[in-house]
């Protein structure tokens, strides 16, 4: 935990429940399919709707990520797109936007090549609010997680269907800002979501770990997050939005792409939780 | 019943030693940096791994295959030609290029063959390099009646055809990997990720003693049937243990197979030998230890070769087993504690062997053995006759013939 200080993510998921709204959280990776692009896609992003965004870090080995977030990396790669360019497109989009969480989700590597401390001074300084290191199980957190909350920064952590008790108990003594659940086992991308399988879940790791509860992996459909924003506190896009981005040539287009889209899924969220509201009122 | 095998039984179970830590580190080294997707599988792994070694039933049946399958023991040679060559140290042999599927990797995949089935997985996969592993995998997997899918970087693809060609005749699938440099360290990648997608019913075979915890050491406890061996014959059939133990290291599994049960006979001096490539002193080398330094790969704190950003880089050398980024986290802390050290061998020297040891001893090793054989012969070469250097000849050069004709212009 930070300490008592405040963080975007805490003050916005507390915004969104008193206005009974589930989080829209897309995920881009920075630098795709150009670095001049990814500020833009980010507001756009938020005029889309977004209410939290997630800026991957670029990485060569991205072993729990599909051939979607892959290809992105690469590219990016190609552009010479390391952390410390990361922190420094976070900066530009801070300059315009002061209030929507921005969250940083990568592999190890990078960042202790960086230097974890250094690393969670300067993401705090450019205005990143929380951190997911993909390969960094709560096991092998401790560390980097007392850095973290040194710089006023949350650790985010995973949880899959295949996560039991004792480890939801060992993640809660570390986690901050929010759970993302993983909603398959599998690599990003992989497959589509059964939501059935969703509400028992949701249910097990909110009554574990008291921290809004976050949905990705497979979720691609309007639809689908709407189910979802029934059940959870915030529905992740991924991989289905970077794989429009792909082959995108202008900053201008991509924009208008990932808008496009997102809006389309965040109206879809705000009816199913109307309808979630309607129900219980009725 | 199962008959008795010839010489395991009273050296088993395969001791695992007071390394790693309960939560998998050797030191600051290893651990588990995986997706939280992977963890419960590696619990279950753990699990299964501690119980099934001291499992007498599993023992037995691994020790039986080990006699009747792959042919162990397999014995240490004297290489007297190539000793009186090098004029100093008695060069010794342990022929692990004699063992079914004509390298040490069919130790390790014997063993976790028989894990995946005792777990009741019925589907198993693996990464490949020189397609050592690949093949043993196979070869167990055709065994055993067990689904097998092999995942290779398509450059490896193409400098190793004929064990692709191998793999196929045993009935597993052999999946071209094309991300990233198209070697080892992708084909890793993708092995993971076609694990965490199918972690139900699937058991992961890796071949190298890298990876999360628990794989650097279940790989080390399999293949140390080599080192216990080594070190009953040596004090069999020469009364004395060696002066020095040399191998090759790529992930390590070879030498850490060799080494491990003679870490605290303090006398024996241990030597890896890495791919220094086309010299050290430029990128093209995969010299881990050498020219490496600490941070996290494929599920372990460990040395690797990475960039001022942290990406990992390409690596290269003659030899595809060795052609690899990172190495197992056991390796690194026995480089720290200095109880081993690494040095490296590159393409040039690394061939020089490999042409000497086929003509003068009638052996042909593989190219990554090779690199272990050229320090070994230079070591030798500093030392008192009455002093024995045992090289561990991982693997027979077969695979790389067409690799060696062609660096030298001859088409077959």
């Amino acid at each position: 935990m930070t300490g008592g200080m405040t963080n975007r993510i805490d003050q916005r998921f507390q915004a969104l429940k008193e206005a009974n709204r589930a989080a829209l959280v897309p995920y881009i990776t920075a630098g795709h399919p150009h670095p001049d692009a990814t500020v833009a896609l980010l507001h756009a992003a938020v005029s889309a709707g977004a209410d939290v965004v997630e800026l991957g870090m670029p990485f060569s080995d991205v072993m729990a990520d599909g051939p979607v977030i892959q290809r992105a990396c690469e590219r990016a790669l190609e552009h010479g797109v390391g952390l410390q360019e990361v922190l420094t497109l976070v900066a530009q989009f801070r300059q315009h936007d002061a209030t929507t969480p921005v969250v940083l989700m990568g592999y190890t590597n990078p960042i202790e090549r960086y230097g974890a401390t250094r690393f969670a001074e300067d993401a705090a300084q450019a205005g990143v609010d929380g951190l997911l290191i993909v390969d960094c199980p709560a096991d092998e957190a401790r560390d980097l997680q007392g850095e973290l909350a040194n710089a006023g920064l949350h650790q985010i952590f995973l949880v899959a269907p295949t996560t039991n008790d004792a480890r939801l108990a060992r993640a809660s003594e570390l986690a901050g800002g929010f759970v993302y659940y993983v909603s398959l086992t599998g690599v990003t991308g992989a497959a589509t979501l059964n939501t059935d399988a969703l509400a028992p879940m949701v249910e097990r790791i909110r009554g574990r770990i008291d921290l809004p509860v976050a949905v990705g992996f497979g979720i691609r459909e309007p639809e689908q997050a709407a189910r979802v924003a029934e059940l959870a506190d915030a529905v992740v896009i991924g991989s289905a939005l970077v794989s429009k981005l792909h082959d995108i040539d202008t900053v201008d287009e991509a924009c208008a792409t990932a808008s496009a889209y997102l809006s389309k899924v965040r109206a879809a969220m705000d009816e199913a939780r109307a309808g979630v509201d309607l129900a219980a009122s009725g | 019943m199962m008959a008795k095998p010839l010489e395991q039984m009273q050296h088993n179970p395969p001791i695992s030693g007071v390394w790693p830590d309960a939560t998998g580190h050797f030191g600051t080294y290893g651990g588990r940096f995986v997706s939280e997707t992977l963890m419960p599988a590696l619990e279950e792994l753990e699990i299964a791994w501690r119980h099934y070694l001291s499992d007498a039933r599993f023992i037995e049946r691994l020790d039986q295959d080990l006699a009747t399958f792959v042919g162990r023991p397999s014995p240490i040679y004297w290489a007297e030609n190539l000793t009186r060559a090098a004029g100093g140290a008695k060069i010794l042999f342990k022929r692990e290029d004699l063992n079914h599927t004509g390298a040490h990797k069919i130790n390790n995949t014997v063993g976790q063959a028989l894990l995946a089935q005792a777990m009741g997985k019925r589907r198993v996969i693996a990464e490949t390099g020189a397609g050592q592993h690949g093949v043993a995998s196979a070869t167990v997997a055709a065994r055993l009646g067990m689904e097998c899918i092999v995942y290779m970087g398509s450059d490896d693809i193409e400098r190793q055809s004929p064990n692709v060609y191998r793999m196929k005749l045993m009935g597993a699938e052999v999946v071209s990997v094309d991300t990233g440099s198209r070697t080892l360290k992708d084909a890793l990648n993708e092995a993971m990720r076609d694990w965490v997608t199918h972690v139900d019913n699937t058991f992961y075979i890796l071949g190298t003693a890298a990876g999360p915890h628990p794989y650097p050491a279940m790989v080390r406890d399999f293949n140390a049937v080599v080192g216990r061996e080594a070190r009953r014959q040596m004090l069999e059939h020469y009364g004395a243990l060696p002066d020095a133990l040399v191998a090759c290291v790529g992930g390590g599994s070879n030498a850490l197979g060799l080494f491990h049960p003679f870490i605290e006979d303090d006398s024996v001096d241990m030597i890896g030998v890495e791919a220094a490539g086309r010299g050290l002193s430029g990128d093209e080398h995969s010299a881990t230890l050498c020219a490496g330094r600490v941070g996290v790969l494929h599920g372990s704190r460990t040395y690797l070769l990475d960039d001022d950003a942290g990406q990992i880089r390409d690596t290269y050398s003659v030899s595809a087993g060795l052609d690899y980024p990172g190495v197992g986290p056991e390796h690194a802390w026995l480089k720290d504690s200095g109880r081993a050290r690494y040095v490296g061998v590159d393409d040039r020297k690394a061939m020089e062997a490999f042409h000497m040891v086929s003509r003068t001893e009638g052996i042909i090793p593989a190219l990554e053995t090779a690199h272990g054989l050229a320090y070994g012969i230079e070591l030798a070469a500093t030392m008192s006759p009455d002093q024995t250097v045992l090289i561990n000849l991982s693997g027979r050069g077969d695979k790389d013939i067409n690799t060696v004709a062609k660096l030298e212009g001859i088409s077959l």
